[in-house]
């Protein structure tokens, strides 16, 4: 290769990135020192690999996580590390997990993984533990306690039916509208482990709880629930500073409950409708919530996307990155002390794309 | 004289057909039962139970279901339609919009809108949205 070609290449490739990558890290400021360190991780989250046959995927969801992936590198500073949301797998397959995982290998940085029902009720968790790692576990990191739950199980009894196969179990989990299905739930021994993990943790520490169900009961029918959201905000309850995170819904969400915040992340696969466009059932929606824009199916990625994460003096400022549309951020102002959209949290500012029915 | 007798005797026998028929059936037009609700309804909803089937199912080659985007066809919004469909540029009824669904994100072919299987797709998005007033147009 002769040195123009090469000295093209390299500057052709700046210019791409730079050009197709409109995001500035901002380091957000609230005014005030607080004993944790500020640092960025990023999220990513619902990939939903679907395996067609042989060596073939649903190309749509391939496109979404690839592109979270190397959107997610191009992030300057590098994040501390990354988070994947749970929902790596559609129906919990090897293939599935594997091709994703493949996917995923290429982020720069240490990963962490929070499991999702689709990626569990084919073999409780089997494979997702022999190839990532443990289904809950918590870890410091500069100041922040951080604990990831595996919220995704539910009634013994429902696990344990007589189902025709393993993978009829897991297609009734999968199916969001499933009026057979079961409610999430981290069930009581997790919560022992969780008190006995909080137990540690000073007080003044903040909190970050990574979960796939919202730790809320927000929405029975579609499963965005966790049975037991009391008994693990009441776990929270006696910190200065708590935050969940947690992915499922596919919509941008946010709340606040006492002292503990709540986000919801964006899938890279495909949007889901807020729970008040289904007309037979009534929604618990946080009215904190500023909606995304209504989707347009049209553009193959619009309401996906990933988000990266400012961390400042223990509060969570939430960056969503959204392809083929308007970047949104989420920041908590200690003001009101509640989270707040940036641009559009006053009712004067809200646009039409934000109404949805 | 024999014509005329043999067009008495056509219109003769297209008159006593007529009766029996409207004997055999001993209702008139317009009257129909509770029974006859009941058995209709049933009709119906074995069609929308059936479109509800192929909702959940996969209707192209890639294995994705409408019910992947739109649990209980939620954001369908069939009570908008016939609209000016922004994306298509021009106005379209439902049928369309679900075969442009079912052709892209489904990688499937498009069904007739008389296609019985187009109707119980069409029945159940309905059915799943019934009580919401019509806003035909509405973006």
């Amino acid at each position: 290769m002769n040195m123009n070609r090469r000295a093209f290449l390299k500057t052709a490739g700046a210019g791409l990135m730079a050009s197709a990558f409109p995001v500035s890290l901002v380091k957000i400021a609230f005014g005030g020192d607080g004993p944790a360190q500020d640092f960025t991780f990023g999220y990513i989250s619902d990939a939903h690999i679907q395996h067609i046959g042989g060596n073939a995927f649903v190309r749509n969801w391939d496109k979404g996580l690839i592109r979270a992936v190397r959107e997610a590198n191009l992030l300057t500073p590098q994040p501390d590390f990354f988070m994947f949301g749970g929902d790596l797998a559609q129906l919990g397959m090897k293939e599935e997990l594997d091709h994703g995982l493949e996917i995923m290998s290429g982020l720069r940085g240490k990963v962490y993984y929070v499991i999702g029902e689709h990626d569990y009720y084919l073999d409780l968790g089997e494979y997702w533990q022999s190839k990532i790692g443990p289904l809950r576990y918590s870890f410091d990191h500069k100041g922040i306690h951080f604990v990831t739950l595996n919220s995704i199980l539910t009634y013994d009894s429902w696990i344990h039916k007589k189902w025709g196969s393993p993978m009829d179990r897991m297609l009734a989990m999968a199916r969001l509208d499933n009026p057979n299905g079961s409610p999430f739930m981290v069930g009581e021994e997790q919560l022992t482990w969780l008190k006995k993990d909080l137990e540690k943790v000073s007080r003044s520490t903040p909190v970050v709880v990574f979960s796939h169900s919202p730790i809320q009961k927000i929405f029975k029918p579609w499963n965005f629930w966790t049975q037991d959201a009391e008994k693990i905000q009441a776990l929270l309850k006696p910190f200065e500073q708590a935050t969940v995170i947690y992915g499922h819904v596919h919509q941008i969400e946010y709340n606040q409950i006492g002292n503990i915040t709540f986000h919801a992340v964006m899938a890279t696969a495909w949007p889901w409708p807020y729970p008040e466009s289904y007309s037979q059932a009534a929604s618990c929606l946080p009215k904190l919530t500023v909606h995304m824009n209504r989707a347009d199916p049209f553009f193959e990625r619009d309401a996906t996307g990933w988000q990266f994460i400012n961390v400042h003096n223990g509060k969570v400022g939430m960056h969503y990155q959204l392809p083929d549309n308007k970047n949104r951020t989420v920041v908590f102002n200690s003001k009101v002390g509640k989270p707040q959209d940036v641009d559009y949290q006053d009712y004067n500012s809200r646009i039409p794309p934000q109404t949805h029915f | 004289m024999r014509k005329s007798r043999k067009v008495f005797g056509v219109s003769f026998v297209v008159l006593m057909v007529s009766v029996l028929v409207a004997i055999s059936f001993s209702i008139q037009a317009g009257e129909f039962t509770q029974e006859d609700l009941k058995r209709w309804d049933k009709e119906f909803m074995t069609v929308v139970m059936k479109g509800e089937k192929l909702f959940h199912s996969a209707l192209g080659k890639n294995k994705v279901s409408c019910d992947q985007c739109h649990p209980n066809a939620a954001n369908t919004h069939p009570e908008t339609y016939p609209k000016f469909q922004q994306q298509i540029g021009r106005v379209v009824a439902l049928f369309e919009m679900v075969n442009w669904c079912i052709q892209n994100p489904l990688e499937g072919d498009p069904l007739p809108p008389e296609d019985p299987k187009m109707t119980a797709l069409l029945s159940y998005m309905t059915y799943e949205r019934r009580g919401v007033p019509l806003a035909p147009g509405k973006h």
